[in-house]
């Protein structure tokens, strides 16, 4: 599914990376310990967090994903999008919740993506 | 460039106690500097989790420390050694879900304990040298071929 049907679906704000809405996303993962998020595979994923500061970007950047939801109407700081815009990648803030956002998503064909098993 | 067993490339990163405003600037540049040696993105994205999980378990457990990033033929080694306070039970540090870090911490997404078993499963070789009162040393490497 493409970022920008994304947005539409669980009703999000896009705060930077416009020019990526039409990526492709087929998988997503929902973690607030970074570390968690740092053990799975990368596969067209979605990082869906309520932790907004610039470590979920940095982590984000480490594993190749292209875009991040923050959840539960969280925005992020000045710093956060900057270091977004940075390393280019899309995020976005949706007023749901984690579990109703992670609903949606999977209701609408992304599944859960793997954990790297090596 | 590439001669046999000659190294190539030698970084040097100082990582300061609870810098969160510099976090993760090291394995991103550690990151950055292997892509532009056209290294293969499986290897990139496993020096890239292990450098900030090691990255982040210096700024967030140690009085600060370095890392040095090596690159040669064969491999990507990376070495950090930081100046204390050291980890008196390695055995139980390594396993997942182990974690000292304090709710302060956790609030800033860190604390699962899932660093330093995330870092040996992304390296080809692992060691790690602590014992309490003493330094935390991490050597790690990445085979190219
Ligand atoms: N460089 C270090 N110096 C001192 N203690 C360390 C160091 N690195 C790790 N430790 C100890 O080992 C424990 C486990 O480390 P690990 O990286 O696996 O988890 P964590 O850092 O607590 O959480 P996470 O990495 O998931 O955010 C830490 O909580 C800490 O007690
Ligand atoms: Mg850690």
């Amino acid at each position: 599914m493409k970022l920008r049907e994304i947005q539409k679906i669980i009703n999000a704000e896009v705060l930077t990376g416009e020019k990526h809405l039409d990526n492709e996303i087929e998988t997503a993962f929902a973690c607030d310990l970074m570390s968690d998020a740092l053990t799975f595979k990368e596969d067209k994923t979605l990082l869906l967090t309520g932790l907004v500061n610039p470590h979920t970007i940095r982590t984000a950047e480490m594993m190749d994903i292209g875009a991040i939801v923050f959840v539960r109407g969280k925005k992020p700081d000045e710093a956060t999008i900057k270091l977004a815009e940075e390393v280019d990648i899309v995020i976005m803030t949706t007023p749901n919740i984690l579990f109703t956002c992670s609903g949606i998503l999977f209701a609408n064909g992304i599944k859960g993506a793997e954990l790297s098993c090596r | 460039m590439f001669v046999k067993g000659v190294r190539i490339i030698q970084i040097k990163y100082m990582i300061a106690k609870n810098d969160f405003s510099k976090a993760g600037a090291a394995a991103s540049n550690i990151k950055k500097t292997l892509r532009k040696l056209g290294i293969s993105t499986d290897v990139i994205k496993r020096v890239a989790v292990a450098s900030y999980e090691t990255e982040m378990n210096v700024i967030i457990h140690s009085y600060g420390g370095k890392m040095y990033l090596n690159i040669d033929v064969e491999k990507v080694t990376i070495i950090a050694e930081d100046e204390g306070p050291g980890i008196e039970d390695v055995e139980i540090a390594m396993k997942e879900g182990y974690s000292t870090a304090t709710s302060q911490i956790r609030e800033l997404g860190f604390g699962a304990g899932m660093g330093l078993p995330n870092i040996k499963r992304c390296a080809d070789n692992f060691e790690i040298k602590s014992s309490l009162g003493n330094s935390t040393i991490i050597k790690m490497s990445f085979n190219l071929k």
